[in-house]
């Protein structure tokens, strides 16, 4: 392969793929089509471009040969026969294909928008998200929900049987019922942007095509239903968002919030988030994304990090809680509580959560525990905590945090 | 794709009684909006469910009876073969359907494409 057609199909990979995958869907109607099409349009793309060039668009390209790749298997196919009736020129299609209302005016909302139809089955469809929208691999989408790689693809495989046997449409649903479907599409845009905010396996800490996806789906989110908890996850994701520049070392190492340099944070993003979450926080029917987006807030207030106002954050840490109840909402509170009220009250709660079998395998808690120990004087602990958080998988950027904090402590376990 | 909508009732729903449930007009009138529509394939609408036949392989034949079935709660007052885009279609005429008012509910199938 030559490095000019490597270079452009890794170009298109995340974002462009599930971009990709979205068009063809809609197209086909067919998840498993256009999953195929799309697999045989990059095995031919490996072939041709390195004879014939990288055409000008690659996306385009990858457009046109995956459909008629498609449009062969109709046509082999006596069974798929039938769909090739279904199949609309996208020329052809009238805009507005629910009827008289406004349509989701964007390829993948759509499709999120189609993994949340009711008839799935609710913890089906955000692996499904992950995975065909949000362009995650299995093993990402299996990080990001806290589940078993096998789970999710069990899951995966009946969502799509589900789907291809109940005929659910890969269009925009119609407005009046988009307030019943929006809760799922904010989750899946939360959490593509959390795998990109701190990668779950690769080299790099940050993956700023998926950040910058999810902020963008989020905007459109919001420009499309204005509510407490559209505006809110908006918020969330500016204001975490512009903490960007001050997130990692020149050589891409993670640097934690308290010794970031906030005069490095983006101002425009901060001054825009601020100003969401407060409209958020103040309308009816605010929820977790407007309470994360006040704690955040909170941060970005700020000067420095000892101005942080914890124990305001400890309270809304508690509210959270009060509409997620889950471990890793717990594990936020917990380190809010030590830091406002001191390590030991910290620990406390942390230690409590040790029995969770989600956090076990999950990185920040261990992290946290190993901070909260340290603070405490805990030098062992804090190594043991260190220690277990790098045999979690990772990126390796996190790894190299880790090792570090644990070279403080004048021990690291040999063929680290 | 094609759907079955298959109309069940309840026989022990009070709001399906003689009062409350919905009236025959009402199942006449949804008939020629979904038939106008252009989306019905076929349709039938059952007698009651007292006078049902019911077979069953007891081992050596296929034994048939007459019911009442006192453990049957649920039957299928009647149903609608369509053909339409996709299952939000299928589920809008349901809910148009008086098979959903109270008392009943409207059970959606897709045909197995065999």
């Amino acid at each position: 392969m030559s490095d000019a057609t490597q270079r452009a199909l890794a170009a298109v990979d995340h974002d462009g793929r599930s971009r990709l995958l979205a068009t063809l869907t809609r197209q086909f109607g067919d998840l498993d089509l256009a999953e195929d099409a799309l697999q045989d349009a990059l095995a031919q793309a490996l072939v041709s471009w390195p004879e014939s060039g990288v055409p000008r668009s690659p996306v385009a390209w990858l457009t046109t040969t995956a459909r008629r790749k498609a449009l062969d298997v109709v046509r082999r196919d006596a069974v798929l026969a039938t769909k090739l009736a279904r199949l609309r020129d996208e020329a052809s299609r009238a805009p507005n294909p629910s009827g008289g209302e406004e349509a989701v005016p964007d390829d993948r909302l759509g499709m999120f928008f189609a993994c949340t139809h009711p008839v799935l089955r609710p913890e089906d469809r955000i692996a499904l998200m992950l995975r065909f929208v949000g362009g995650l691999s299995t093993v990402e989408v299996a990080h990001a929900l806290l589940t078993p790689t096998a789970t999710v693809q069990q899951r995966i495989v009946r969502a799509k049987k589900r789907i291809r046997a109940l005929g659910v449409p890969f269009t925009p649903p119609r407005t009046d019922d988009l307030p019943d479907r929006i809760d799922g599409v904010l989750r899946v845009v939360y959490l593509l942007f959390s795998e990109g905010f701190a990668r779950s396996t690769g080299r790099a800490h940050v993956d700023d095509d998926l950040t910058a996806e999810a902020v963008r789906l989020a905007r459109l989110l919001h420009r499309l239903l204005p509510t407490a908890e559209t505006t809110g996850l908006l918020a969330l994701l500016l204001l975490t968002q512009a903490r960007r520049p001050a997130r990692t070392t020149a050589d891409g190492i993670p640097v934690p919030l308290a010794d970031q340099d906030r005069s490095r944070w983006i101002g425009d993003l901060i001054v825009e988030g601020l100003a969401l979450a407060e409209s958020a926080a103040g309308s009816r029917g605010a929820g977790p994304y407007a309470i994360q987006a006040s704690i955040a807030a909170v941060h970005a207030e700020a000067r420095t990090a000892d101005d942080t106002d914890w124990s305001q954050i400890a309270v809304l840490y508690r509210l959270l809680q009060d509409h997620d109840p889950g471990p890793v909402v717990r594990v936020g509170r917990a380190v809010a509580v030590g830091r406002a009220f001191g390590p030991h009250r910290g620990l406390d709660l942390l230690d409590a959560l040790r029995e969770e079998p989600a956090l076990a395998r999950y990185r920040p808690f261990h992290i946290a525990r190993a901070i909260t120990l340290a603070e405490v004087g805990d030098s062992d602990g804090a190594a043991a905590a260190y220690r277990r958080a790098l045999e979690l998988p990772g990126n390796t950027a996190e790894d190299d945090f880790l090792a570090d904090a644990l070279d403080e402590f004048g021990d690291r376990s040999p063929d680290s | 794709m094609k759907y079955a909508l298959l109309l069940m009732g309840h026989v022990d729903d009070p709001a399906c009684g003689e009062d409350g449930c919905a009236k025959p007009e009402d199942f006449f009138a949804f008939d020629q909006e979904i038939t106008a529509a252009g989306v019905v394939v076929s349709s039938f609408a059952l007698e009651d469910e007292r006078v049902v036949v019911h077979t069953d392989d007891a081992g050596e034949r296929v034994v048939a009876s007459s019911g009442p079935f006192a453990e049957v709660q649920e039957f299928v007052g009647g149903g609608y073969i369509i053909d339409v885009d996709d299952v939000d279609e299928a589920i809008a005429w349901a809910r148009r359907s008086p098979g959903s008012a109270a008392g009943g509910h409207v059970e959606i199938r897709p045909l197995a494409p065999y």
